[in-house]
């Protein structure tokens, strides 16, 4: 069994598991069954002036029979008093002391507001803030969470604002609204935080209903956009923490959130350069009990690879990832069918005749075979078939050097080797 | 018989493959994995592009899925239902290789089709009149293909028709469990909307090759004899008549079940398990007594189907007799799996010699393999031991035929007469349905071509 407990940015967690600032961390009573099921820690439903909801508020994405790979919601913050709320972070705290209890607030623009929150707030004996300025729905018109989130200089002076009165850790929650993550990242960092999490919601409108022309969620006829989330949102949750944590300047944790339903993708975001993970979606719609095989699993994987602790593992892929122009060019695989395993779909024929570059023919057997000549290794084939093992991507060496682009730009001499028909010269 | 008893044999009779609903139809659709150039599409005879037709029963286009569906095969509605899909579309599936579990292909092709029937969806309309006029002989699935893709094509098309009710095998072959007269009969009026002509009742005698000819600008006349009724059942009265026509396409099927040969064999109680069948089709259970053991010759599906039936009917045993041994049948191995499951008992290596009885069936003497004779007690047999040609309707059209009585036809469907055209088990020698309607097809461009030089191809010619 290897040790999951973390020390995320000062705060102790048994496990890496966070549930985060959302619907399923609404209120106490939800909050001790997410703890009863295992999760490590939550980020309490935004605290902040209670406001008004709207009916209805979600809309789901399905792909196919899968039900809610993506999900959007015009819910706002927390709709209960600030003294509920509070009342019932101080009972939970007292109740669970070994999880972490971490109060997201959001409030308008000025310090006073600020101020008043964070010490009204700090002696419930919850671990840390954390300062939500991403939700791109409802508050942000109110000049409120990615609003503040999509200007550094404001998330930057905002931090000040809470750092200047806080004696708890204080995480910023950044927006994914923006063009590039890292100034965002390094003016929260600038104005003292502690930590940062992210990905918060990206604005979507999740479709529109064919029958009444409405699109979704329908609140009496009309729509808004929401905060889309869920599984088809982790690829850019991943950039945007790698980003970050290959960012020479930026030097404080993160912790991950965007499409996480498993241990492995949990795994992925830690070896990317999260601290720990937070979870929503997967909860919303399977309930907390998803936990215990994040748990399991990880533990597992852990033992497998031979870690001692989950925190050996942070940050493991982040040299791995770099810019383009620091790829080798002389790196070269190609596709390679077995047909022991093909099940003559010819799905690869067709992905790669009208999508990538027509290096499928069939044997006489009619089993797909790749003219290895024509093939860029682009991987299409093999992502596309149904069948485990019956594409796989192989590599051909020839001894050549590596070459990156950068270092081809620079002297030209460098020798290339001719892979594909994507290079110039590499075909008669 | 009690109303229990009624109550019974309606439940037993009950759909053996019941229709998907719509989360079942969209959850299935969704595991399709879309081949390109799919197996079960060259798996099936009228080579309905499968992996399209689900594909818009997953997107939610139920009337292009149908589109898809009847543009290959117009009998897509009967396919979907009789169908041996394990060894057709389902059998080919990629999803069978990968983890033995095939995609419901023809339970998703019922689903679109029912769509379209329940929708009174005409999917295609009659062309424009070209002039040309067609006569088919044959109701049945070669028919009724030929005549939508004629009538598509602008033809003046005309059925004639020997029953009462039009489809052929559709209506009145059909295990009940598999598909009711009402399924056939909604898929006819969608050929019947296309304007085709059906002449019910009405039987087709001769074309003496002297009346074909220049006489009549090259057209070919059909005679007939029209049995008018009252009821749709009992002649009144008949009529001579003669139509003239620019092709004819006969699609007649095969004729009665072979003779065993044996003494006794016209006793009461001895029946063609195609009339037995056929009176099955009424759903007037009254209408078949058939006693309390049945025994069964033949061990082909119409075999089959005539033995889960007549158990289904209320027999407490049955008995498959075959003169070969289990792995000699002809069946599909589904069908007898299910004769398994039904009780049938199979005696085999045995051929019958004589049906015993006094006016009536009491029994019926046997002999194995080894020459031992033994007696089964029992009420009805069936004889299921394949059908005859009709080979002396072909030599009164004058149209020739292959030493397995079978007609001669050429890559168009164009028999040695070049205006008669021929499709479906008369051709084939007794096939399935969606054979049939592939023939039908072909047929209907091998008219189109010898009669206006225009080579066409329909969704599924290949």
């Amino acid at each position: 069994m290897a040790d999951l407990t973390t020390n995320f940015a000062g705060i102790k967690s048994p496990n890496p598991f966070w549930l985060a600032s959302a619907p399923p961390t609404n209120m106490g009573s939800m909050v001790e069954r997410a703890f009863d099921a295992g999760w490590g820690g939550a980020v309490w439903k935004t605290l902040g002036e209670p406001i008004v909801n709207v009916s209805s508020r979600l809309a789901g994405l399905d792909q196919g029979a899968l039900r809610m790979i993506g999900l959007n919601n015009i819910e706002l913050i927390t709709d209960r008093s600030l003294e509920v709320n509070l009342k019932e972070i101080y009972e939970c705290k007292k109740k669970y002391p070994n999880n972490a209890v971490i109060i997201s607030l959001m409030v308008e623009s000025k310090r006073e507001a600020w101020h008043e929150i964070v010490k009204r707030s700090q002696d419930t004996g919850a671990d840390g803030f954390e300062l939500n300025f991403g939700c791109p729905h409802g508050m942000s018109e109110r000049g409120m969470g990615s609003a503040m989130g999509q200007v550094p200089e404001y998330t930057c002076m905002v931090t000040e604002w809470v750092k200047e009165v806080s004696n708890l850790p204080v995480i910023v929650k950044l927006t994914p609204n923006v063009a590039h993550i890292v100034p965002p990242g390094r003016a929260a960092m600038q104005g003292g935080a502690d930590a940062v999490s992210l990905i918060n919601t990206i604005n979507s409108v999740m479709g529109v209903d064919l029958d009444t022309m409405i699109p979704y969620p329908n609140v009496n006829g009309m729509a808004a956009h929401g905060g889309y989330c869920g599984t088809a949102v982790k690829p850019i949750a991943l950039n945007m923490v790698s980003e970050l944590a290959r960012d020479a300047e930026f030097n404080i944790p993160i912790s991950g959130i965007g499409g996480i339903n498993t241990w492995r993708d949990a795994v992925e975001f830690l070896l990317l350069g999260a601290g720990n993970v937070q979870v929503c979606t997967a909860v919303m719609h399977y309930g907390y009990r998803i936990v215990e095989d994040m748990i399991d699993g990880l533990n597992n994987y852990l033992d497998e690879k031979g870690f001692a602790s989950v925190n050996e593992i942070i940050g493991k892929s982040v040299s791995r990832v770099t810019d383009w122009g620091n790829l080798d060019l002389n790196y070269e695989v190609v596709a390679r069918v077995n047909n022991e395993h093909c099940i003559k779909c010819n799905l690869c024929y067709i992905a790669c005749e009208d999508g990538a570059h027509q290096c499928f023919s069939f044997d006489e057997n009619k089993y797909p075979v790749v003219d290895e000549h024509e093939c860029v290794g682009c991987n299409l084939c093999a992502l596309v078939c149904p069948s485990p093992g019956a594409i796989s991507m192989v590599r051909l060496d020839d001894g050549s050097n590596p070459v990156s682009w950068k270092e081809y730009s620079e002297d030209p001499s460098k020798t290339l080797r001719s892979h594909g028909s994507s290079l110039p010269g590499s075909k008669a | 018989m009690s109303e229990l008893e009624h109550e019974q044999i309606e439940q037993n009779f009950a759909e053996i493959n019941p229709p998907l609903n719509q989360a079942e139809a969209v959850f299935e659709a969704n595991r399709c994995l879309y081949c390109f150039d799919a197996p079960c599409m060259h798996a099936c005879p009228t080579h309905i592009d499968v992996p399209s037709f689900i594909k818009k029963i997953a997107t939610g286009n139920l009337h292009g899925s149908a589109r898809v569906i009847f543009d290959a095969n117009p009998i897509g509605a009967t396919c979907a239902r009789v169908c041996p899909v394990e060894v057709l579309c389902e059998g080919a599936c990629v999803e069978k290789t990968l983890m033995d579990k095939p995609i419901e292909i023809g339970r998703l092709q019922r689903y679109a089709t029912d769509f379209a029937v329940e929708n009174n969806r005409q999917i295609f309309q009659k062309g424009e009149s070209n002039g040309k006029s067609i006569g088919i002989i044959g109701s049945g699935p070669a028919g009724l293909s030929c005549a939508t893709y004629l009538a598509r094509l602008g033809y003046d098309v005309t059925i004639y028709e020997r029953k009462a009710l039009p489809g052929g095998l559709d209506t009145y072959g059909m295990a009940e469990y598999k598909m009711s007269q009402k399924d056939s009969l909604d898929e006819v009026k969608m050929v019947e909307n296309l304007g085709v002509k059906f002449k019910l009742n009405c039987e087709v005698l001769s074309e003496p090759s002297a009346s074909a000819g220049g006489l009549s600008l090259g057209k070919i006349t059909i005679q007939f004899k029209s049995n008018v009724t009252d009821n749709g059942v009992q002649p009144s009265a008949t009529a001579d008549g003669s139509d003239l026509h620019d092709a004819i396409f006969v699609g007649v099927g095969l004729g009665a079940t072979n003779d065993l040969n044996i003494e006794g064999e016209n006793l009461e109680g001895v029946m063609d398990a195609l009339y037995f069948i056929e009176k099955i089709k009424t759903r007037d259970w009254k209408s078949v007594p058939i006693g309390k053991t049945v025994a069964v010759i033949g061990a082909g599906n119409t075999a089959i189907d005539a033995v889960t039936q007549a158990k289904r009917l209320g027999a407490e045993r049955v008995l498959l007799i075959y003169r070969r041994t289990e792995k000699d049948i002809s069946a599909y191995d589904y069908e007898y799996e299910l004769a398994k499951k039904d009780g049938i008992e199979f005696v085999w290596q045995t051929s019958p010699i004589k049906v015993l009885g006094n006016g009536k069936v009491s029994g019926l003497k046997c002999k194995k393999s080894d020459g031992t004779e033994f007696e089964i007690a029992c009420d009805t047999v069936i004889k299921a031991i394949g059908q005859q040609k009709q080979t002396s309707f072909f030599q009164n059209i004058g149209i020739e035929f292959d030493e397995k009585g079978r007609v001669a036809v050429n890559e168009l469907m164009q028999t040695s007469n070049p205006k008669i055209f021929a499709g479906g088990d008369c051709v084939n020698g007794g096939a399935e349905a969606v054979d049939a309607a592939q023939m039908g097809k072909l047929a209907a461009q091998g008219i189109h071509f010898s009669l206006f030089g225009k080579k066409l191809s329909f969704a599924g010619s290949m």
